[in-house]
């Protein structure tokens, strides 16, 4: 391939000193809002929470279920892969050891698929030991839909395109399966620490 | 040996003619709903990471492209034919 006439990557800003920020990524105020598709508007007496696949026994939360579980109040620095980074941002939600409490599995793979279609695949290990999250607040008000409300993925140490909005449920399996922008020269793990942007970074 | 088992090679004429066409003229298969629609009746969403085509009745993720320094990335899973 011709260099240049594919060399397209996200174009940088000015450089930053902070060391809070990842190689390559500039600050933001604001919360920017990068959206592949139409925004789902699920009624939250039709939502529900699912982990399949790999499973002993499925397990499903309803709207109402999923209130009840213990929440933890999560405050992290958040990196996109287009390059904004965003500090201190504040979240309430359910860490993703309690919804696999109990839970008997083989598998070493988690993929979470959404309303709108959007999947997005993880290592098992990086969505436990109280790093990731299912969100539901933020800011101390319930999660916009313009920001994956009423609930989205929070996986802060990876780049932001694995935090999935509006999240339905996580399927475990053995095997890697490839999300909706691993699968198109995304690296497959994404770690903003790393620079892992694209595929073989 | 099956006679009609060649090497992809031996195609590069007829995909040479079938990668010509126009394709917002073209007509795509919804692969969820069946919904037959010139792609360039679809619904698209421009973003900095890619672009999806997606179908105008039930919003299915018909065509995504990527661009990135790993190159152009074309998948075509949603979309069931491609008529032009
Ligand atoms: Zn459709």
């Amino acid at each position: 391939m011709s260099e240049g006439f594919v060399s397209r990557g996200f174009r940088g800003r000015r450089r930053q000193t902070d060391d809070r920020l990842p190689p390559g990524q500039y600050l933001v105020e604001g919360f920017p809002v990068l959206s592949a598709g139409p925004t789902p508007r699920t009624p939250l007496d039709e939502w529900d929470f699912s982990i399949s696949g790999e499973v002993d026994e499925p397990k499903r939360w309803t709207w109402e279920d999923f209130q009840a579980l213990p929440s933890e109040e999560i405050t992290r620095d958040i990196h996109c892969v287009t390059k904004w980074s965003k500090l201190g941002t504040a979240w309430e939600g359910v860490s993703i050891d309690t919804l696999l409490e109990g839970v008997e599995t083989a598998a070493e793979h988690v993929l979470a698929f959404c309303d709108g279609g959007y999947t997005t695949n993880l290592p098992l290990e990086d969505v436990t030991g109280g790093r990731a999250w299912i969100a539901y607040a933020h800011d101390g008000k319930p999660l916009e839909p313009e920001h994956g409300g009423p609930a989205r993925l929070l996986v802060p140490h990876l780049y932001f395109w694995k935090s999935a909005k509006w999240v339905r449920g996580l399927q475990l399996t053995t095997y890697d399966i490839p999300g909706f922008w691993e699968s198109l020269g995304y690296h497959n793990y994404g770690d903003p620490w790393r620079e892992q942007r694209y595929w073989g970074d | 040996m099956d006679e009609r088992r060649l090497d992809g090679n031996a195609v590069g004429g007829l995909l040479g003619e079938v990668f010509t066409f126009e394709v917002t003229m073209a007509e795509a298969a919804c692969d969820r709903c069946g919904t037959v629609a010139h792609v360039g009746e679809t619904m698209a969403y421009v973003t900095e990471i890619g672009t999806v085509v997606r179908c105008a009745r039930c919003d299915n993720a018909l065509i995504r492209i990527a661009q990135n320094p790993r190159g152009y990335f074309l998948d075509l899973r949603g979309v069931s034919y491609l008529r032009f």
